[in-house]
């Protein structure tokens, strides 16, 4: 896992709650850091593939691990 | 990279079908929309204060029944007293449980993004409503005011 800046813990909440989180937590952050977004929902998958398209904030890493996904987003 | 504009209309006014103009005005705020959703006839009652939505079997054959219930009384079981509110508790336990958002929190989302909520002010008037039940920050306007930006957007949905 490379390393990153902040955590946001989204497990048990569903669409489209861990974008919202997200969105959240990167508006807080600066350019270029990174956030590592924890998710149970198998739809945040394509969701976070969508997500980076559309924003531009680049999607670095998209794993699934123990049933759970992991994501490593850095703000653009 | 040119703003992206999404227009809703949103008419109705039970539990389940508040969710879709909420979660996609709020998701498309997240992508960096813009987003109106404009409020008419029964789509009012979701810009009450104090939502209290209901969701009811009756005439609706796509809805699940707990226990296999729709196999022993099929039509006039749904009609029964009561069968709304047990339907209603059941559908917002099992929201709660699998982490779906309260409407509550997707509006105040919705807010916070600056969607704009835009109450048509006919329907207002047609039902005798009051505007102090309804939240802050909203905007009372009519048709001509929702094409104004619906003419200008990239999705147009009505809800």
């Amino acid at each position: 896992m490379a390393d990153f800046d902040d955590e946001l813990d989204a497990s048990g909440l569903n669409c489209p709650l861990p974008i919202l989180r997200a969105k959240k937590s990167l508006t807080a952050m600066d350019a270029g850091k990174v956030l590592h977004i924890i998710a149970t929902d198998p739809g945040s998958v394509k969701d976070f593939e969508a997500f980076s398209k559309q924003t531009g904030n680049e999607l670095l890493e998209s794993r699934e691990e123990g049933g759970k996904f992991h994501f490593l987003i850095k703000k653009s | 990279m040119e703003t992206k504009k999404l227009a809703i209309i949103a008419t109705k006014g039970s539990l389940d079908w508040a969710y879709p103009p909420f979660i996609l005005s709020s998701t498309a705020a997240a992508l960096g929309y813009e987003v109106e959703i404009f409020f008419t006839f029964y789509g009012l009652q979701l810009l009450r204060k104090k939502l209290d939505l209901q969701v009811t079997p009756l005439g609706n054959p796509g809805m699940p029944m707990p226990l296999g219930m729709d196999k022993w009384f099929p039509v006039l079981g749904t009609a029964l007293p009561g069968m709304q509110s047990v339907m209603t508790m059941m559908m917002k336990k099992k929201m709660a449980d699998k982490g779906v958002a309260g409407l509550e929190e997707l509006r105040e989302l919705c807010q916070e993004a600056d969607v704009k909520l835009i109450a048509c002010q006919m329907t207002v008037d047609l039902f005798d409503m009051d505007s102090a039940d309804f939240i802050d920050n909203i905007e009372y306007a009519g048709a001509a005011r929702f094409f104004e930006f619906a003419g200008e957007s990239d999705i147009c949905l009505y809800i």
